[in-house]
């Protein structure tokens, strides 16, 4: 698999959890996209950095050769694949205590 | 981090001070994205400059920045979260059928 297919696969799967396991829709929220675009020019800035100081070197066989601040395409999907899959959990965990604590009460 | 840890205070979140509930939280996710990054590397889609990290090395492989980066971008994710919806209630609605209210 390139770097393409697993980050384009491990995202599908982040949304179907977030849809189907956690039950939490993240994606219909407002919430979620507005700390993601507070998010994604942080991400932009460090990708440019570690990009252009080759901290971090890609394999051109592996990507799709779009780059976005340095880095490659790849790499925002997986920053956005991230976003999802903590902030889903993240409401995930805290409405269930929320239940939980309202039954004991 | 730097960018985002005054939002505790500033809005009260509750998430630095809740750390272990918020740790608890981090960890599996990150599991699953270590997993992943450790298979892209491990492919050689990537790799780091070895010269530019401090050269101690975790377990798959993985120098200790990536597994900071995993612990602290999810807290700055979190933190983010949090002070927007603290800001807007209202934006933590979901919207299934895709209405907008």
């Amino acid at each position: 698999m390139t770097y393409t297919e697993i980050t384009s696969f491990a995202l599908i799967i982040v949304v179907l959890v977030d849809i189907f396991v956690f039950k939490t829709s993240m994606l219909t929220t407002r919430g979620f996209w507005a700390s993601y675009a507070i998010v994604l020019p942080f991400q932009l800035l460090t990708n440019w950095w570690l990009t252009s100081n080759e901290i971090v070197i890609y394999s051109p066989g592996a990507i799709i050769g779009l780059r976005v601040a340095g880095a490659p395409i790849e790499d925002l999907l997986f920053g956005f694949a991230m976003m999802v899959g903590f902030v889903s959990y993240w409401v995930f965990r805290n409405e269930r205590r929320a239940a939980i604590a309202s039954e004991l009460r | 981090m730097a960018g985002s840890w005054w939002l505790e205070w500033a809005f009260r979140l509750r998430v630095l001070r809740r750390i272990r509930f918020t740790l608890l939280t981090i960890l599996p996710i990150s599991a699953f994205f270590v997993l992943w990054d450790w298979i892209a590397i491990r492919s050689g889609h990537w790799d780091f400059d070895d010269s530019q990290t401090l050269g101690v090395k975790l377990a798959f492989g993985l120098p200790l920045e990536e597994y900071l980066f995993f612990i602290i971008i999810p807290l700055a994710i979190i933190l983010t979260y949090e002070g927007v919806t603290r800001l807007k209630p209202k934006w933590r609605d979901r919207h299934p059928e895709g209405r907008a209210e």
